[in-house]
């Protein structure tokens, strides 16, 4: 048994820089998008380590990366994504805002899968993260997944196993803090990661150099996607609410009085 | 505008808050509308909103509908909508919708919005808000297609509380397969070991930094302490526990933390945003993007021995300048 691991992730602005919305002719967009860093998006990131984690164990297995956003953004963010794990990617050169439609996203998406030659859909597992970090929306894959006919989907996922015969078992986050346990009779099947439990892989420049042999070739081959955009919704309004509070800075009083202070307020 | 308000049942047969929150965000937009119900029980749920003014109740109850399992009920979502011909779907944006919902859409040829936080009609016009980029920017938006499924987040709306009544339900048919039930569910399981530590309905969330884990005035880590000063204090306040990025990466790379804490705790970018009416952040520090974990708290206060931190400044309503192990201890001492 082995498995076909297609993991769609995209390029989103590094957490740490500011954002600031404009308008564009296409619609909003970021101030500076195109000089924005970006990162790969952190809950695909954690699906794509968790890819490759699973290829590692069930032998004969692939990874790809489906990835959509512009051309030469993807390869700047591949100089360090191809340092972690091995996989081969497939790009698509489009917009990676993230107030594009979803639909027109996952349309993209599915039609690059298809187009993955030798795919066998009855082994594959299409990973993703449960949301992305641009849009939030945390429909794709599900878009995904019924455009590719897959009618096993689980999303929030924390951790799965698979078993020798193909099955495998699920942990899906839900509210209040709690898992919902499932078992599959097996692939095909959509996991949609939240943050797993393995850490960011250490650099390898071994992978790196293997991956990268495949990666400018996939750049070279990306198939444009100008139709994906904000599609049928028409914004009003973007905006960064103020949020500044006055903030009370309390230096002066005994520990005994901030905590009477603090339980006060608690008890109100 | 022919609008539904979808709603699913919880394992033991009744309406979620989230559900009945749906049904006045409904009521609220003052056009006729319909009630879908699936799950365990569903026709007799039918009956605790029969007196809301819906012009018609349509279920889906059976075996194969009462776990949460994505082929299942996105068929019976499906037909819910066709059964009741409608072209706006309201629903809660529970876990469960949140999985199967955009599935749906796709079959009745919809388009779909997700966390919306505020919605208003004129005329045919529904214009919705949403965050994007991680509860960074807020957009208002509409969309001229139909049908339109909307999935709206929880504790935006009083939840429905009128009288149960006896109610006229459509008793809607779905037909499955094989292939909808080759996944089982098989239970519902804590995320952690030593107990339920996030309470979604609590007053206070309590947000633990990576400050808990570091070393402390005397040089030394201290982090069996902090455990117990913060396990004490969650026992003795009822509040949930949220947690920094740095506090749940330190497990999964291998390092002493404080064990009761998971993934499912971490707040922030890449964690959740919680709502509850207060926050009390210790130990925290970090910019802007972590601080979006309590965008959604109404009133903040912090514990922090930098006045300046990214966590406190400008972000809280108070910060008091001082070390958390002793506050904490005075504090459940006084709780």
């Amino acid at each position: 048994m082995s498995l076909q691991i297609v993991v769609c992730g995209s390029l989103v602005p590094d957490p740490l820089q500011t954002l600031e919305p404009v308008q564009t002719p296409n619609g909003p967009g970021l101030k500076n998008e195109t000089m924005l860093p970006s990162v790969l998006d952190p809950w695909a990131a954690c699906a794509l380590y968790e890819a490759a984690h699973l290829a590692e164990q069930v032998a004969g297995s692939q990874v790809y990366l489906v990835s959509l956003g512009p051309k030469a953004k993807l390869q700047q963010l591949m100089m360090s994504v191809a340092q972690k794990v091995p996989f081969q990617l497939v790009a698509v050169d489009g917009s990676a805002s993230g107030f594009t439609d979803s639909a027109l996203v996952a349309e993209e998406l599915a039609k690059a899968i298809e187009a993955i030659p030798g795919l066998d859909k009855s082994k594959l597992l299409l990973f993703g993260g449960c949301a992305s970090a641009s849009h939030d929306a945390g429909v794709t894959l599900q878009l995904v997944g019924e455009r590719l006919g897959i009618r096993d989907l689980f999303t929030g996922v924390d951790e799965l196993k698979v078993n020798a015969d193909g099955s495998f078992s699920v942990l899906e986050r839900m509210e209040g803090g709690c898992y919902q346990a499932s078992t599959c009779q097996g692939a095909p099947a959509v996991i949609a990661w939240a943050t797993g439990s393995l850490p960011e892989p250490p650099n390898n420049p071994r992978v790196g150099m293997a991956n990268m042999r495949l990666v400018m070739p996939a750049l070279m081959k990306a198939k444009p996607a100008p139709q994906v955009g904000v599609g049928g919704i028409a914004y009003d309004k973007t905006e960064v609410p103020a949020q500044k509070r006055d903030t009370r800075v309390v230096k002066d009083l005994s520990t005994d009085e901030i905590a009477k202070e603090i339980v006060e307020w608690i008890n109100q | 505008m022919k609008l539904i308000a979808l709603l699913h049942t919880q394992a033991d047969g009744s309406l979620a808050k989230a559900a009945l929150e749906t049904v006045s965000a409904a009521k609220q937009l003052g056009v006729p509308f319909a009630v879908g119900i699936l799950g365990k029980g569903a026709k007799a749920a039918c009956g605790a909103v029969a007196a809301c003014g819906a012009e018609g109740f349509f279920a889906v109850e059976g075996e194969a509908f009462e776990q949460p399992r994505y082929a299942t009920d996105v068929a019976a979502e499906t037909a819910l909508v066709q059964a009741a011909g409608a072209d706006v779907v309201l629903a809660a944006q529970t876990s469960r919708f949140a999985r199967s919902l955009p599935g749906a859409a796709y079959r009745l040829g919809a388009q779909v919005d997700t966390h919306i936080v505020s919605l208003s009609l004129e005329g045919e016009k529904i214009t919705a808000q949403r965050w994007y980029y991680r509860q960074r920017i807020l957009a208002t938006f509409s969309r001229a297609a139909r049908p339109l499924v909307l999935l709206v987040d929880a504790g935006l709306y009083e939840p429905y509380a009128g009288e149960a009544a006896a109610a006229t339900v459509q008793d809607v048919a779905v037909a499955l397969t094989d292939a909808d039930r080759r996944t089982t569910v098989t239970g519902v399981q804590a995320s952690s070991a030593d107990g339920q530590t996030i309470r979604p309905d609590a007053k206070l969330l309590f947000v633990a930094g990576a400050g808990w884990t570091k070393k402390q005035k005397d040089g030394a880590v201290h982090t069996d302490e902090a455990g117990a000063l913060i396990q004490g204090f969650l026992q003795k306040s009822g509040a949930s526990l949220g947690s920094s990025k740095s506090v749940v990466d330190l497990q999964s790379e291998g390092q002493q933390g404080l064990s009761f804490i998971s993934h499912m705790n971490q707040v922030g970018q890449t964690g959740s945003t919680p709502r509850h009416p207060k926050g009390l952040a210790t130990c925290c520090h970090g910019e802007e993007p972590h601080v979006v974990g309590w965008r959604f708290i109404n009133e903040r206060r912090a514990v922090n021995t930098d006045p300046n931190c990214g966590w406190a400044q400008g972000k809280a309503d108070v910060v008091y300048v001082a070390d958390a192990f002793e506050v904490m201890q005075k504090v459940n001492a006084l709780l």
